[in-house]
């Protein structure tokens, strides 16, 4: 186990956790499930590479700095999500999910057809500038950023929203305004991490950008547990490492990868930190819950015990 | 016109065997409203059951179809057993059995990579690959036979939920579970009937997917498109799947003939959106008012 081993995990860890974190706006604050995150992602990846790429490799890229990249990327992501937001979040429920699954899919078969950036066959030679540097500054903007958002009014009303959509519409909150901005800010997250994704991998093909991909997201989100921003930080940290520790069991790593999915959904479906934060607050209010179950199973218990006697 | 009457054929034969796939996530999704996409993992087990049935066991065809098809009936329950059921009991949202769904289907692909590997195989020829020629027109027997017995299988699963006591119960349930469980219906015996089917049709699909084309341990992503044709035709209605289904094939089959069969892929989520864009129920879908 060398350093740069570890720094490798630890690197496509923190890619994973930038759109784990955009992911965990939409799904665990704002109650929206996507499986198309990939899509997102995708549209992050070959947009920064395209903007960074040296004229001289193929295709011609325009060789501008990383920083461009990264701007160009999200914000690439963030303009397709917003069309597609239009069209498919009035949609409920199964029916919203089922459409980002299917706009997911499209985008990728669109860059399998895409000639320019190689197809199906991928592009290689997108310049290494993800630094470990780099990607653990944009961890700690994009936490910051959330945490702060999900506190401001426009997350107190994405969290109204994923409670009672119904009632938070009464109470006066632009329902479709809230979501649409969950949706966009969440999508320019996956295309950062789609673009840090390319500079860290330096090949990219449609084909890693897969409802499997989508899917890998969603699962860290739940893992995490909903609504929980450490939750998500954790998340991404163990299951992008999970299949780095089982990789000695070689082919059988996926299958208990899918086992213990349907585990967790069986048995703790709160997820690791089940919406606490890993804050002084949150643990204030972990152990202040904790001590209300106690004394109330306490004068349960006594109540019990004084009618025995009687 | 000879060509595009022979388009339609082809279009035909997948279609129906899209159709037994599709059946299979419209009567999970009519009773319990997600999408259980372990589905195409226990397509992909039926292909193999099929396969080995024929090759390793020497059964002939009837019975290996047979195995196949009530191998993947079993291990369809067993799913539902084991990843479905306590959240059920628990009353979880759909999220928790689509995530579980996925993780069943994570573990059903990579258990026959683990096992079996990862390599194609190609069924043995069970019948004759000369076709029926019909004037200028060329049927294959392959997709004849595929097609009769698609339609066989579904009439039969038609007649079980219009005439049978229990197909009475699914559809019961597949307007109000709790109100059928108060009327003294077993919802759990329900559910477990309509994996079973569900199951049944998967093994069928799977041996003839199998023929068609070949078998391998990802065929559960190809599945995603008899999916999309659930959707397309309203999930949650079984004629709307069959409907869905035929559409789908005849309509993939036509864009890889006269356009290219690059977009045939492309086509099918065009389609989806499009569907879930213009009118999400599809074309003969449950309604469900939201109930605030």
């Amino acid at each position: 186990m060398d350093w740069t081993y570890i720094q490798g995990i630890l690197m496509l860890a923190g890619i994973n956790m930038i759109a784990v974190l955009g992911l965990s706006l939409l799904t665990g604050f704002t109650g929206l499930f996507s499986f198309g995150h990939a899509g997102f992602m995708a549209i992050g990846a070959y947009v920064g590479a395209w903007i960074s790429a040296s004229p001289a490799s193929t295709p011609a890229g325009m060789g501008l700095p990383f920083i461009l990249a990264i701007v160009g990327g999200g914000a690439a992501a963030g303009v397709v999500s917003y069309f597609i937001g239009r069209i498919s979040l009035n949609l409920k429920g199964d029916y919203f999910c089922i459409a980002t699954l299917g706009f997911g899919e499209a985008i990728r078969l669109i860059f399998n057809n895409v000639n320019r950036f190689g197809g199906a066959r991928g592009w290689p030679g997108v310049p290494s500038n993800s630094s470990f540097l780099a990607i653990l500054i944009a961890d700690i903007v994009a936490v910051l950023f959330l945490a702060n958002l999900v506190k401001s009014r426009h997350g107190r009303n994405m969290i109204a929203v994923r409670e009672e959509e119904l009632a938070a519409q009464i109470a006066g909150i632009d329902v479709f305004r809230s979501k649409m901005t969950s949706l966009v800010i969440s999508a320019v997250y996956a295309g950062v991490a789609g673009v840090f994704f390319a500079h860290y991998m330096t090949f990219i093909q449609p084909k890693m950008f897969s409802l499997t991909k989508s899917t890998e997201l969603t699962i860290i989100v739940i893992f995490g547990g909903l609504g929980s921003i450490s939750g998500s930080v954790l998340g991404a940290l163990v299951l992008t490492a999970l299949p780095e520790v089982l990789r000695a069991f070689e082919i059988w790593r996926l299958v208990f990868y899918g086992a213990a999915v349907i585990l967790i959904m069986v048995s703790r479906p709160k997820g690791l930190m089940g919406g606490l934060e890993l804050t002084p607050s949150g643990i204030r209010k972990w152990t202040a819950e904790r001590n209300a179950l106690r004394q109330a199973k306490a004068t349960l218990l006594a109540e019990d015990s004084g009618r025995k006697e009687d | 016109m000879v060509q595009f009457l022979q388009q339609l054929i082809n279009g035909l034969s997948i279609g129906s065997v899209y159709a037994l796939m599709a059946v299979g996530y419209s009567l999970v999704y009519s009773i319990m409203n997600f999408s259980n996409f372990a589905h195409g993992g226990v397509i992909m087990l039926g292909a193999y059951f099929g396969f080995f049935g024929l090759t390793l066991l020497k059964l002939p065809f009837a019975v290996a179809f047979l195995l196949a098809s009530f191998g993947t009936l079993l291990v369809a329950i067993i799913v539902e057993r084991i990843a479905y059921k306590p959240l059920r009991e628990r009353k979880a949202p759909f999220l928790y059995f689509i995530i579980s769904a996925m993780g069943a289907s994570i573990l059903l692909e990579n258990l026959v990579i683990a096992t079996i590997g990862p390599t194609f195989r190609t069924y043995p020829e069970v019948f004759p690959k000369t076709p029926i020629e019909l004037g200028p027109l060329a049927i294959g027997r392959l997709d004849l036979i595929i097609f009769v017995i698609s339609a066989v299988s579904l009439s039969f699963l038609i007649f079980f939920i219009d005439k049978t006591k229990l197909g009475k119960a699914i559809q019961a349930a597949s307007y109000n579970v709790k109100a059928c469980a108060l009327m003294g219906v077993n919802t759990d015996k329900v559910i477990l009937t309509v994996f079973g089917l569900g199951g049944f049709l998967a093994g069928i699909a799977g041996v003839f997917f199998g023929m068609k084309y070949t078998v391998y341990p990802q065929i559960g992503n190809i599945t995603t498109k008899s999916f999309i044709a659930a959707v397309f035709g309203g999930l949650g209605s079984l004629p709307g799947a069959v409907l869905g289904s035929v559409l789908l094939g005849i309509i993939e089959t036509f864009v890889a003939g006269y356009l290219s069969s690059q977009f045939r892929d492309l086509i099918a989520f065009v389609i989806l959106i499009a569907v879930l864009v213009l009118r999400p129920t599809g074309i003969m879908g449950k309604v469900t008012e939201d109930k605030a």
